[in-house]
């Protein structure tokens, strides 16, 4: 096992130093100078300019640049944000923790939602309740997230007397009286800040996992062993979580990993209209500002928060399903 | 693949959903087709005193339609209020300056009345006009971004699986490093490559570049496996032996037999890409005022504030929902007519 995630874990390092090559290059190719708001302020005189240009290397050529901001990247420097004025490891720490909570939340929600309902809809197959919630499905895959937020966040504002939603409120992730509260009151204020951009989440991954749960289930129950554990006289509920879902979720696992890309991608778009200070947020303002080691960090983030995603989905399978070797 | 094609119709009389959704796409384009003259004003003809304008009240003297001008108050919070002036009639007619419908011109005494079928926006544009507008960029731009990466995957997928080796190697990890780099951010710094102030044809190219890296990849992995399997069939291994040149074997005899495959996949993604423009447009990145696509249309319901006020300007979002609801269920029941293990 420790052998196992050594390896991936190596395996990941020539990944990432792609990727930090590609989105180096593409950079590069992008015009504008990530001092152009120092250069521009006459209080910053020219000679700071300068000296920061030589600290960072941006008076060096392309590839020596990489090679400096590569070295402090393995010196544990991240660099620093011109736009936040602080070090991009500690904007990128407060944000990714958001980030985090709004992907767990969501992929919660959805899995705890979507695996039941593909199970019941293989067990009801063909009755109304399998073609409700298919349908119910494929509308919630297509509304684009953030339409789905807009939406959430319209129903929020006009309809107060409606119960939960109408006590959501928009935007950020806590309310300006936060530091006031009582733990249990912080944790209620977080929860109902993370209402619109979790369910907005949760809807976009529901449709794709109802979908697989309820294909491989079908699979499943025709299976042999299924019937053999019905003659044994097995209870339905033993026959249906023990003998065939265990079976069945192997594909689910699978999907974690890609779900776990597609969450990312979406926690982003969902962050920038609900204002969720996530890693989404966060890369939006720093390709706007040119922000190149905030830029440069955030996407190496997301990659190895992608690499990670895959890695972890590969332990579940392992551990749900023997014959699964880890090598 | 006539036996393929007989399959789809064969879903689709079965499917309804899936027929609906074939005619609503063809309606939706067809819309876009004819947008100009569909549409009952140019998408940027503005009139400051119409902003945010209520969508007009049709009245009938008799069957002629007829809307009556409007003028403003404030209210209390200095939002603007439209009132109808009832003294005033101004009639509705076909084929009106070009346009299929409008308020008619009477050169006797001229109207300030506007035709708002869905409202305005904040400049007193027609939400309908700039709907219909948008929809040519929004409705194309998928397609025409899903082609280009399907001409990238052929190329690239098909040389790494028909030449293997050490090529194969090298094009499989630039897929994946492409991959490995969640969209939005492969987005975010493709978009930082292109300068953000082009002409609009320039920035409708731009997307359908970026759109287009971010898509290739996947499909290309697909390729590289179908070609694999494909080489060793029979007839490949017959032109081979017959001294056929390896670039008209691939072209000829290995290609042809993925596009069936190819073509459900490509389908299926193209929401993918509509989505994707839009959220790029919405976000400020992508096709930029006074051009239209339905994502930038959006942009005026990102405050909270406008849309409690001017629910209308969502309906941009709802035409993007059918779109792309659409062509979720075609690319179902395409997926459906292409599965060898019928339906499940």
């Amino acid at each position: 096992m420790i052998v196992f995630l050594l390896r991936r874990i190596a395996a990941m390092i020539p990944m990432l130093l792609g990727v930090s090559v590609l989105a180096f290059a593409l950079l590069q190719l992008s015009p504008g100078d990530p001092l152009a708001a120092q250069r521009s302020n006459p209080q910053v005189p020219e000679g700071l300019v300068r000296q920061i240009e030589r600290e960072y290397g941006f008076d060096k050529p392309v590839p020596q640049q990489y090679a400096m901001w590569l070295g402090n990247i393995l010196h544990g420097n991240l660099g620093y944000s011109f736009k936040y004025k602080r070090p991009v490891l500690d904007v990128l720490l407060e944000r990714l923790s958001a980030t985090l909570l709004l992907a767990l939340f969501s992929s919660g929600l959805a899995w705890f939602v979507a695996v039941p309902l593909g199970v019941w809809s293989a067990l009801r197959r063909g009755e109304w309740i399998d073609k409700t919630v298919s349908v119910v499905a494929f509308v919630g895959m297509s509304l684009p997230s953030f339409f789905l937020a807009l939406l959430l966040l319209y129903a929020a504002t006009t309809m107060p007397q409606l119960p939960l939603i109408g006590r959501i409120p928009i935007g950020g992730l806590t309310s300006p009286d936060y530091d006031s509260m009582g733990l249990f009151s912080r944790v209620v204020d977080v929860f109902l800040h993370l209402l619109v951009p979790g369910i907005v989440l949760a809807v976009g991954s529901l449709a794709g996992l109802q979908r697989v749960a309820r294909g491989s289930m079908l699979e499943v129950l025709r299976q042999p062993y299924v019937v053999a554990a019905r003659s044994r006289g097995l209870s339905e509920g033993a026959i249906l979580w023990r003998h065939a879902f265990r079976n069945a979720a192997n594909p689910l696992l699978t999907l974690l990993g890609f779900e776990f890309s597609a969450l990312l991608s979406g926690a982003a778009f969902t962050e920038v209209i609900t204002s969720w200070p996530g890693l989404g947020l966060v890369a939006l303002e720093a390709v706007r500002a040119k922000d190149l080691f905030l830029v440069m960090a955030t996407v190496l983030m997301g990659s190895l928060l992608l690499l990670l995603g895959n890695l972890l989905s590969d332990i579940l399978l392992a551990w749900n399903d023997p014959r699964v070797k880890l090598r | 693949m006539n036996r393929r094609i007989d399959s789809f119709r064969q879903i689709l009389s079965r499917n309804r959903a899936a027929s609906a959704a074939l005619g609503m796409l063809i309606l939706l384009y067809l819309l876009a087709l004819f947008a100009p003259f569909l549409s009952p004003y140019d998408p940027d003809d503005e009139s400051r005193p119409h902003s945010w304008a209520t969508p007009s009240r049709i009245h009938f003297d008799g069957i002629r339609p007829y809307v009556h001008p409007v003028s403003f108050t404030f209210d209390d919070q200095a939002q603007r209020i439209y009132v109808e002036d009832t003294a005033v009639k101004a009639h509705l007619g076909l084929f009106v300056r070009g346009h299929l419908f409008g308020v008619v011109d009477d050169p006797a005494n001229p109207t300030t009345a506007r035709l708002y079928l869905l409202g305005a926006d904040s400049r007193g544009r027609d939400l309908l006009s700039r709907l219909l507008a948008g929809s040519r960029i929004s409705l194309t731009i998928g397609v025409v971004g899903v082609t280009i990466s399907t001409l990238i995957a052929l190329l690239i997928g098909g040389i790494a699986g028909f030449a293997g080796g050490r090529v194969d190697w090298v094009l499989m990890r630039i897929c994946e490093i492409v991959m490995l780099v969640p969209g939005f951010y492969l987005l975010m710094l493709l978009r930082a490559a292109l300068p953000l102030d082009w002409d609009s044809r320039v920035v409708y190219a731009s997307i359908v570049l970026i759109l287009s890296f971010i898509g290739w990849a996947g499909l290309a992995r697909i390729v590289r496996g179908l070609v694999l399997s494909i080489r060793e069939r029979d007839h490949v291994v017959a032109a081979r032996a017959l001294g056929v040149p390896p670039w008209r074997i691939l072209t000829r005899h290995v290609l042809p037999h993925t596009w069936g495959f190819l073509a459900v996949q490509a389908t299926l993604s193209i929401p993918g890409y509509i989505v994707a423009e839009s959220g790029l447009s919405l976000l400020g990145l992508g096709i930029q005022d006074p051009q239209t696509s339905w994502g930038n249309l959006l942009q005026e319901a990102m405050s909270i504030a406008e849309i409690r006020l001017h629910p209308w300007s969502l309906l941009p979002g709802l035409f993007l929902f059918f779109a792309v609801l659409s062509w979720n269920l075609v690319g179902d029941a395409l997926r459906d007519a292409f599965d060898p293990r019928g339906d499940e």
